[in-house]
């Protein structure tokens, strides 16, 4: 977390999509971001439910934030996430039943998605409710790139498929691994020594 | 409908071919900042288990009584104030029964509450219908396997300390590398049974 909080809006996007991104600076919402990666539609819609998760917890948080015991403000948001997710799941088994299938399980874990309860503590917490919408957004987007990134490199190795249409040759053979869990190790691990290379590595 | 598997195989798969961690990507964030160090690692993965045990079998019944209203649209905010019932719960037990184990539990109790195995656990008990021992089970060798993995994941990263690692891998980077191999190491078990 940066301790000094720039609340232009410009310097908040470019924080949270670069220079503090969640999953390689900070290490957050691993988990969904290694299990909902072999196919790119799963992740496109997961990481938008995500998206819209953050930004309006972040803006509830907000609003309510002089009516929060500081005692339950954690339950409390949880809760407040929850309601959200609830909501997200419950538009895609209405619209997108094939995929909600799919993403199983992980709809519901965006609720203990590190990444939204830290923006809520750092940011939503201490500032206004439309910078603090902004906030989540742009964290959300910042996490987005990163998955959409791993997803593109695991739907093209692993079946040759982008968006499932056809890119690569026939002759190609699919790398098996790149479906399985091991590969999403590797490609994290990889993502996240690139973008701290890039980063000058002072804070590596 | 529940499926029929002996709860001895579903144990087993739980801890090797299904496991949480590596197979399911579930725990990740505790998992790499707790794993620096190997006696925090052994408590965390204890209470991690007895939580997942009894969170487990508890938000099964939690959930035929919400299908029974005809609630269960309410299920995650329902599971979340179980967990952390369980949790408070568990945390005044033990400072009650043993001192000793509230010191060195206690700190990683409220940790757990937002772990994500914990929900995804009772979430992949509902979607995969297990009966209420098959949860117990399941919980439970989950937790195991959750508890294996990361005592083996510190012990590696005792001897990484030392590895000359490029800059930008340090930490997390070679940490998540490491961690892929053990996920490698895994698939290998999976064609002694697997269990869905």
């Amino acid at each position: 977390m940066s301790d000094v909080v720039d609340i232009r809006p410009g310097a908040i996007l470019k924080n949270n999509l670069w220079s503090n991104n969640p999953i390689f600076m900070q290490i957050l919402g691993i988990c969904s971001a290694l299990a909902v990666t072999n196919l790119l539609t799963n992740t496109a819609i997961m990481t938008l439910g995500v998206t819209l998760v953050t930004g309006f917890s972040s803006l509830t948080v907000s609003l309510l934030k002089k009516l929060i015991p500081r005692k339950v403000r954690m339950i409390v948001q949880t809760l407040i996430i929850a309601f959200y997710v609830i909501i997200v799941d419950l538009v895609l088994k209405a619209f997108l039943p094939e995929i909600s299938k799919n993403l199983g399980p992980y709809v519901g874990l965006i609720i203990t998605n590190c990444i939204i309860m830290g923006r809520a503590e750092a940011f939503a917490q201490s500032n206004g409710p439309i910078v603090s919408f902004w906030d989540g957004i742009t964290s959300g987007l910042g996490y987005m790139g990163v998955l959409l990134v791993m997803a593109v490199f695991r739907e093209l190795l692993g079946f040759g498929t982008l968006f499932g249409y056809q890119i690569m040759p026939a002759a190609f053979v699919p790398w098996t691994i790149m479906v399985m869990p091991p590969s999403a190790f590797f490609l994290l691990g990889l993502i996240i020594w690139a973008g701290k290379t890039m980063m000058g590595g002072e804070k590596a | 409908m529940t499926p029929v598997i002996s709860p001895f195989s579903l144990f087993f798969a739980s801890i090797f071919t299904g496991n949480i961690l590596l197979a399911n990507f579930l725990g990740m964030c505790s998992f790499i900042s707790i794993s620096k160090d190997l006696r925090s690692s052994n408590g965390l993965g204890f209470a991690v288990t007895v939580v997942l045990t009894v969170t487990t079998g508890v938000n099964w019944a939690v959930l035929q009584l919400l299908t029974a209203l005809g609630l269960v649209y309410l299920r995650y905010i329902v599971f979340i104030i179980v967990i952390a019932a369980v949790v408070q719960m568990l945390e005044m037990i033990i400072d009650r029964v043993s001192q000793s184990l509230y010191m060195s539990l206690g700190i990683f109790l409220p940790l757990i509450t937002v772990n994500c195995a914990i929900l995804g656990v009772s979430l992949f008990m509902e979607i995969r219908d297990y009966s209420f021992w098959q949860s117990v089970v399941f919980g439970f060798g989950s937790g195991l396997g959750w508890w294996l993995s990361i005592m083996a994941l510190s012990a590696i990263r005792k001897k990484l300390d030392k590895a000359p690692v490029p800059a930008g891998l340090k930490g997390p980077g070679i940490t998540v590398i490491t961690i892929g191999f053990m996920a490698m190491a895994f698939i290998g078990f999976s064609g002694m049974l697997q269990v869905q």
